[in-house]
């Protein structure tokens, strides 16, 4: 049974990845922002994973232990700066959000 | 057409819509359950490439608990106006994501490092060869990222409570 | 090639319909066993041509009739598609943790030898805790749906409820995990088989004579360990000691609150195969699985010398069959359970979850690395 090239693999994190970068310009929901950050950074392990068994090498599935235990406290802070943030303005929407002080 | 890669490319059609879903969809609780779907299939494509420990934790961790901690704070905020759409934006953001998309795949797969993955052994991406890995040569990241999960905890506590 | 699949999915159907069988027959064993426990008689109206046969009529045939029969009501401010989704959430990680459960040793036929076990990950451990933790979605998303406030507040309770007894459960199986050495299931259960005598170290052989002959299932090498993981699997299937979340009598049903028919049947069903999952787990880690004692892969070898050679359908037809007794048992002891004990309050069950299953966790985990250090 061939398997599949590394290429495809390659090529379909980079259509995810876009996709999350889509995302983060496009939305206007601060959580579903959040959420494509999650989406790059899984992206980004699928590359890590593609790799580390293409070339044989475990240090790939090492580098996405650390990715997902990063993005877990990532994901952490980040929801709680979206509740304080709307606590005091009401809303997710990042336009509303430019001052710095108010 | 035999059948890994039939199999590969059903996932990825798959996985390429959960994202599309995501990102596209107007209801936040819905984007939530889709990123989730996502997310499992990263999970199936990491077992397949012979990472079933990495595969089961991104269950266990991403879909299993951020994922959680996301439904929480969306309900918890439970947001009803929807957000304005701007044609413009969305075809400028587009367009250039486009862009960004093409460039990337067309430098990652310039060189072709090895065309047959190398023959992995049954120890590949079991716990004890990636615990022996993470014990003896990377212990040092391994302990600080255990200090950075006690500070993300404490902040988010001290971030998220109400009042002074 | 399409043996092997073949195979697999054979096991893969015998599996399932044992679960799901299993959960409708608890279904009237919780009934019928209710209602002599509380010295009634239970449900006995529905009968065919007169024969009402203890209740079973009931259960399992007018009730699921009934459930399948009625109209699929989703509230109107409700979410349509989550409403539909969440029983299916609920139900599915339950029946996908019987993957890795092994309920035999290999079985030969002619020159093949199958596992008995659907799939043999070797990640086995971690891959019952992925899916248990999926099991969080089928609450939230349901209580989300039903657009009640009822059903929230049942919703909030149970997932973080879950979530918490989640990792008192991983903790205490670390024990496990240390004595046998391995994440795979069937190794666990195969690691078992052995004599208490054989792994004593050289220190404690005075041992040898006291309880030397037992063999070495988890539940004598780790019994901490064992009542840890019995409470934490009882309180994820939110059972009552643990089924504030549900609260008959407080919020009305809680999270299904708005659910009717088919749907929850699909969560009720999911709740039972949840009781037969943690009894096949609770088997598996600590009571020696499918393993019978004394019996090897050709006989019976005693501890006193004694021999009893069997065929090999027989060994494995005694080691399938022990399992399944070892299953039944802990399901009826969880049936019990729930009608002995009553309901434990919120607060008393975040506290127990935290300040006492968690802590006592990491103690066992101390304890046991300390004595494997010891030993060698």
């Amino acid at each position: 049974m061939r398997t599949v090239p590394l290429n495809y693999y390659l090529i379909l994190s980079a259509i995810v990845f876009s996709i999350g970068v889509i995302g983060v310009l496009v939305r206007r929901n601060l959580i579903v922002v959040l959420m494509s950050i999650e989406l790059m950074l899984n992206a980004v392990n699928l590359t890590f994973i593609a790799f580390s068994r293409y070339l044989g090498s475990i240090e790939g599935q090492i580098a996405v232990f650390f990715v997902m235990a990063v993005a877990a406290a990532e994901a952490v802070i980040g929801l709680a700066i979206v509740i304080s943030v709307f606590r005091h303005h009401q809303s997710l929407d990042p336009q509303e959000m430019q001052l710095l002080k108010w | 057409m035999d059948v890994a890669t039939v199999i590969f490319f059903s996932l990825a059609a798959l996985l390429i819509g959960a994202s599309l879903l995501v990102v596209f969809l107007r209801n936040v609780v819905h984007s939530a359950m889709a990123l989730v779907a996502a997310l499992f299939i990263i999970a199936v494509f990491f077992v397949i490439l012979q990472a079933p420990m990495v595969g089961v934790l991104q269950v266990l961790v991403y879909a299993g608990a951020i994922m959680v901690l996301f439904l929480f704070v969306i309900m918890f905020l439970n947001l009803t106006a929807s957000e304005p759409r701007r044609r413009a934006w969305l075809s400028f953001a587009g367009v250039s994501t486009l862009l960004l998309g093409g460039v990337l795949s067309a430098m990652l797969t310039q060189t072709e490092p090895a065309a047959d993955p190398v023959a992995a052994t049954e120890l590949f991406g079991s716990p004890e060869m990636l615990a022996r890995n993470l014990f003896n040569d990377f212990v040092l990241p391994f302990e600080i990222a255990s200090v950075l999960l006690l500070v993300a905890i404490v902040g988010a506590v001290v971030l998220a409570k109400r009042g002074s | 090639m399409i043996v092997d699949f073949a195979i697999i999915a054979a096991k893969a159907f015998i599996v399932l319909f044992m679960v799901l069988n299993l959960a409708g027959i608890l279904g009237w064993i919780e009934r019928k066993g209710s209602a002599l426990i509380q010295d009634r008689i239970g449900a006995n109206r529905a009968s065919i041509f007169g024969f009402a046969g203890l209740g079973l009529v009931n259960t399992l045939i007018a009730d699921p009739l009934k459930f399948l029969t009625k109209e699929d009501f989703i509230p109107p401010a409700g979410d349509k598609f989550l409403h539909t989704l969440a029983p299916c959430m609920a139900l599915f990680p339950a029946l996908v943790i019987f993957a890795v459960i092994p309920f035999g040793d290999v079985l030969q036929i002619g020159d093949r030898l199958i596992n008995l076990q659907v799939a043999n990950l070797n990640v086995g451990i971690l891959y019952v805790f992925a899916m248990a933790s999926l099991g969080v979605y089928g609450i939230v998303i349901g209580a989300w749906a039903s657009n009640n406030k009822f059903s929230l507040l049942g919703g909030v309770r149970g997932s973080a409820q879950m979530i918490s007894y989640e990792i008192a459960m991983g903790l205490s199986v670390i024990g496990i995990l240390m004595v046998y050495g391995t994440l795979d299931l069937q190794e666990i259960a195969r690691g078992q088989g052995t004599l208490i005598r054989e792994l004593l170290p050289q220190g404690l052989s005075f041992l040898g004579g006291l309880v030397g002959w037992l063999p070495a299932w988890g539940v004598f090498l780790q019994p901490l360990a064992f009542l840890l993981f019995f409470t934490a699997a009882v309180a994820e299937t939110k059972r009552i000691p643990f089924d504030l979340p549900e609260g008959e009598s407080e919020l009305v049903a809680g999270y299904h609150v708005e659910y009717s028919g088919g749907k929850f049947l699909m969560f009720f069903a999911g709740e039972f195969a949840e009781i037969v999952t943690a009894a096949a787990l609770v088997t598996t880690l600590f009571f020696g699985g499918w393993q019978v004692p004394y019996l090897m892969r050709d006989g019976f070898y005693f501890p006193w010398g004694g021999q009893w050679l069997l065929p090999h359908l027989a060994v494995v037809g005694l080691q399938v069959g022990a399992f399944t007794l070892k299953v039944l048992f802990f399901c009826w002891l969880q049936i019990l359970l729930r009608w002995s004990v009553p309901r434990f309050r919120y607060d008393q069950v975040m506290r127990l979850g935290w300040k006492m299953l968690l802590p006592l966790a990491l103690v066992n985990v101390l304890i046991t690395a300390l004595m494997i250090v010891a030993a060698q």
